[in-house]
Parts: C-alpha cells; sequence; structure tokens
C-alpha cells in the first residue's frame, strides 16, 4: 500500500539551520532515500519552499485568495514522501528511519487512496 | 544532527530568540534584563535538553525559565516581597506550563517581535547603531561576531551596543498594542533596517566575506520572520523577494581572489535556483495586491535580472520601465542614474546621457555618475571626455575597494565600448 509520509517542522527552526547542517541532513535523507529506492519502495519527493511562499484559496464563492498557509500551526508541513509499505507497521518503520536522519517535528502517516503519477514534469 | 546536539541545540535557541526575548522584554520592559533573562534560560537549556531532551516547544521553555530567573534576579537585587501565589504556580516546566506559556504569549507573539525589532531601529539611533543593536538582541549575534563584520575591535563594537541601549533605555517605547497606523510605520522602520543589514552582507568581500554572508542570511531569516507575522503584506514579500533574488547570486559576485565579478560576466549556473524560486513566487505574490512599493519594484528589476539566462536575455525595455515608477515613488537622482544604464540598453547612449546630464549639480561628488557618464560617451566615441569622466570616477572612490571596483568597472566599459577590430589602448 502506498503512504503518504508529511513533514512537519518549525520553519523558523529548520531555517536557523546553517548551510552546513542543512547539507548534512538532506545527506542522511538521501542515504535512507537510496535504500528505499533500490527496493522500488520510493515514489515522489518533495521540499517544499517556506509557507510565506504559500498562497491559500477557499473554495467559496467568489474564491478566496488568501495570503499564507492553509492552517496557522506550530510546526507546518514542509514537505512530503510517497513510500510503499506493506503496512502500518513497514510504513512506522520507514518514517522512524527518515526521523533519525532529520529529528524533531513530527511526521503524519497517510494511506493514499488513489496515486496518479503524472509523469510530464521533470 | 541529534536533538541532544550542540548545534540542534544552537540552532533550537537561535529561532526561539526573537519570541523569547521580545516577550521577556514586554514583562521586564528593559532590554538589559530581558536579555539576561533570556541569557540565563539559555544556559539552563544547555544543561537541561541534553538530559531531558529537548521541550516540545522551546520559545515558551525559555520565556518561563527566562521570566522565572527574571524574577529570582530581581527579587535579590531589589530585596523585593515574595510574588503572589500565581506566579509561583508556573514555576515548574512541565508541559501544562509550556501550555500556560502559550496562552500567556501566543497572543502577543506578533507584537512582541514586532516591538522588539522596533526598538532596534529606533529613529533615534543612528543606523550603525540600528544594525549593530538588532544582531545582538534579536539574532543573538556575539558582540565579537559583529565587531567582524564592521571591522571595528570588539570594545568599540561592545561600546556601540551598550550606548545604543542607553538611548532606546531613555526613549520611552510605547508597550501597548499598537495601532494600525503605528503598526505600520513600526513595520516600515523594521524593514528598513533589515535592508540595511542585508546591505551590510551584500558589499563583502575578501576577509570578511563569510561573516558578511552571514549578516545576508541573517537579514533573510528576519524578513522571513516578519513575513510569516504579516503575511499580506505586499512590500514585505518584495523586501524578502528582493534580498532573496540578490542573495541568490552570492556565489558568482566575487572570483577566487575575491574581487567582484559584474552582473554580465557571472557565471549564471552558479545562482542559487531555489533562492530565486522563492523570490519570484513572493514577487507573484506582491503583485497581485495592486499596492506597488520601493522594495516590490526593486525586487521586480532583480527578477527580471534573475530570469535572463545570458545577459543578452534581460528585458532592459521592462527594467527602464520599472525604475521609471521608482523615479516616482522615490525619486532620487540615484535611481534616475540606473535608470539611465537600461536606457542606453534601449534607446542608445545618447538618450542615456541626454538623461543624466541634468544629475551633473547633484552627483558632482559621486563616483558612479562618472563612471556611467564616461561609458556613454566612450559609446559615442567621445573618447577625450570619456577619459576626463573615469579620471574624475576613480578621484571620488573613497576606499581602495571602492576604487578597485569602480576601475575594474571602468576597464570592462572601456573594452565593451570599443568598435569591434580597433585594438585595445588606441
Amino acid at each position: 500500500m502506498l503512504y503518504a509520509i508529511l513533514c512537519y517542522h518549525d520553519e523558523d527552526f529548520v531555517g536557523s539551520w546553517s548551510k552546513e547542517q542543512d547539507a548534512a541532513v538532506m545527506k542522511k535523507l538521501a542515504a535512507v532515500q537510496e535504500k528505499l529506492a533500490s527496493q522500488g519502495r520510493l515514489g515522489p519527493v518533495a521540499r517544499l519552499l517556506p509557507t510565506t511562499a504559500a498562497t491559500t484559496l477557499r473554495k467559496e464563492n467568489p474564491p478566496l485568495v488568501l495570503d499564507g498557509p492553509y492552517a496557522e500551526t506550530k510546526e507546518q508541513l514542509l514537505g512530503f514522501y510517497l513510500v510503499d509499505c506493506q503496512n502500518l507497521d513497514e510504513a512506522l518503520e520507514t518514517a522512524k528511519e527518515l526521523g533519525a536522519a532529520n529529528p524533531g517535528g513530527a511526521y503524519e502517516i497517510r494511506p493514499v487512496g488513489m496515486f496518479a503519477p503524472g509523469g510530464a514534469v521533470k | 544532527m541529534s536533538e541532544t546536539d550542540a548545534a540542534w541545540i544552537d540552532a533550537a535557541l537561535t529561532s526561539a530568540r526573537p519570541q523569547a526575548v521580545g516577550a521577556l522584554l514586554r514583562y521586564f520592559r528593559n532590554l538589559d534584563t530581558a536579555e539576561e533573562a533570556f541569557q540565563n534560560a539559555s544556559l539552563r537549556a544547555l544543561k537541561s535538553w541534553p538530559q531531558n531532551g529537548p521541550p516540545r516547544d522551546p520559545a515558551a521553555w525559555l520565556i518561563m525559565v527566562g521570566r522565572n530567573a527574571g524574577i529570582d534576579e530581581a527579587r535579590r537585587t531589589r530585596r523585593q516581597q515574595p510574588l503572589p501565589e500565581d506566579d509561583q504556580a508556573i514555576s515548574d516546566l512541565d508541559d501544562a506550563e509550556s501550555e500556560i506559556a502559550e496562552r500567556l504569549d501566543g497572543s502577543h507573539y506578533r507584537d512582541d517581535i514586532l516591538r522588539l525589532m522596533f526598538i532596534c531601529c529606533h529613529p533615534d539611533l543612528p543606523p550603525t547603531q540600528q544594525i549593530a543593536l538588532a544582531l545582538r538582541i534579536v539574532s543573538g549575534l556575539s558582540v565579537k561576531q559583529i565587531a567582524r563584520a564592521f571591522l571595528v575591535s570588539e570594545a568599540a563594537m561592545e561600546q556601540r551596543i551598550t550606548r545604543a541601549k542607553a538611548r532606546v533605555a531613555g526613549a520611552n517605547v510605547p508597550f501597548e498594542t499598537p495601532g494600525a497606523v503605528e503598526r505600520s510605520e513600526r513595520l516600515a522602520a523594521v524593514a528598513a533596517m533589515i535592508y540595511l543589514i542585508f546591505n551590510e552582507g551584500y558589499s563583502a568581500s575578501g576577509d570578511t566575506a563569510e561573516i558578511r554572508t552571514r549578516l545576508s542570511e541573517e537579514a533573510i531569516r528576519l524578513a522571513r520572520l516578519l513575513l510569516r507575522l504579516f503575511p499580506g503584506e505586499p512590500e514585505i514579500m518584495g523586501l524578502t523577494a528582493l534580498l532573496l533574488l540578490q542573495h541568490a547570486r552570492a556565489d558568482a559576485r566575487f572570483d577566487a581572489q575575491g574581487d567582484l565579478i559584474l552582473l554580465d560576466d557571472q557565471d549564471r549556473t552558479l545562482w542559487n535556483q531555489k533562492l530565486i524560486a522563492e523570490g519570484l513566487a513572493l514577487i507573484d505574490k506582491a503583485m497581485r495586491h495592486r499596492r506597488s512599493g520601493t522594495y516590490q519594484i526593486q525586487a521586480a528589476i532583480a527578477a527580471l535580472h534573475a530570469r535572463a539566462a545570458r545577459p543578452e536575455d534581460t528585458d532592459w525595455q521592462q527594467i527602464d520601465l520599472l525604475y521609471g515608477a521608482l523615479e516616482v515613488v522615490q525619486p532620487s537622482p540615484v535611481v534616475t542614474l540606473n535608470r539611465a544604464v537600461a536606457v542606453s540598453k534601449v534607446r542608445g547612449p545618447q538618450a542615456a546621457l541626454d538623461m543624466i546630464e541634468p544629475l551633473a549639480p547633484r552627483l558632482s561628488n559621486y563616483f558612479h555618475f562618472f563612471g556611467v557618464r564616461g561609458a556613454f560617451l566612450m559609446q559615442l566615441d567621445r573618447n577625450e571626455e570619456a577619459r576626463v569622466a573615469f579620471d574624475r570616477a576613480i578621484a571620488l572612490a573613497n576606499t581602495s575597494a571602492e576604487a578597485a571596483h569602480i576601475r575594474m568597472h571602468l576597464d570592462r566599459l572601456m573594452r565593451d565600448s570599443k568598435p569591434p577590430g580597433k585594438k585595445a589602448g588606441t
């Protein structure tokens, strides 16, 4: 089953990492991703730009455009993975591995109901 | 990096600092007391977090501990009466306490940070003191780091910061929540201060490059923070975009010797595409508000440079129009001078020269004026007049770095403006 691992973290904190700290975390995460890819379990991965770059469209009539992220939270949605896992246990194991490479914050693990790989975007 | 690493704790303290010091300032109404209280809390964190694990909300933890430390300190020094019961109730540090801290501070979050930043850029302070104070108080850079960035001794910087603090202490900064008009004035002052910090970093080169790059990054961090507090302010979007787009070129701006490389000669593959993407996204957002401003216009100009894969792809016509808009909101001979460069690309050197001639009385001591003027004259084959302008430019340079920059700029302009086939130096 395909799981989305949604990454939440305090973006002030992540933004306070030095270039070296950021690179070190990304390198460790890349190692986990490589392992998942070699097992044929890794789907799309995204790291999102800061929530200051976000815009929210409220689907009212007429639609309302708001600056900023949808939810004002202490920790923000900063990225996501799609990973193929046999069950929740395996998904949690994978999330723990990613978490060991990038401590702090939280992962929300959500089973995926429908997935269209797209493919046109490089 | 693990959660108990010194580096991790350092990043947590840095990111929590503006909110925590801002809240402590609201309690104690004194910058020194607030800073000391934060310092105390940080020391406690360095001891406690590696053992007990980091708290879920570092800022709330630091505010609580700092507040208690400040109260204890006040008791010791002033031999005050014990404080009332409800203050005792928040002296421990479990999760329930964090919730209290959050309730206490959540509603003040924006104004605490804005007030803290605003105090640093108080109009009574000269710009050099504003920047030093902000880097010390809001960013938490050490006096030593700040001194290095400004090429002054640690003692001199210490004195500068002490003077600045004394001045704001006597300046009676209001602590009540500001009204809409005052808030927008504060925002504008803070934005200007952040831009000053960035420019200090932007002119970095040579030995101080590393620490001054840190200033640019710090300015971006503060701009993002401000934008998160005021997500619908197009000028703050513009400011943040401007800093991101300019900083994206950082790795391409200097050669191995630390000499400046001009925009046209930069290796554009070294531009940071992630920063550019963020800058362009913010400009997009800002434009939707249709409330133009100086930062947005400057960011839009930077965006046009960022979008050009090669120098010859630059949309100079649009840049000319944007400088025209900037002249309207912020009339200044320097803006007109910059516009003239775009005009020279679009309508040729004669039109550009005509544009800057009226500026001569006001820019008679400005070396860029003579550098640009010389370049236009040369393109018109008025070489003797051009040489006079170039000489004047070099004579007006304030520092050797400036002189070198101008000389390189001039060399380049001279080389470029030579018709093909003509030998250099003839």
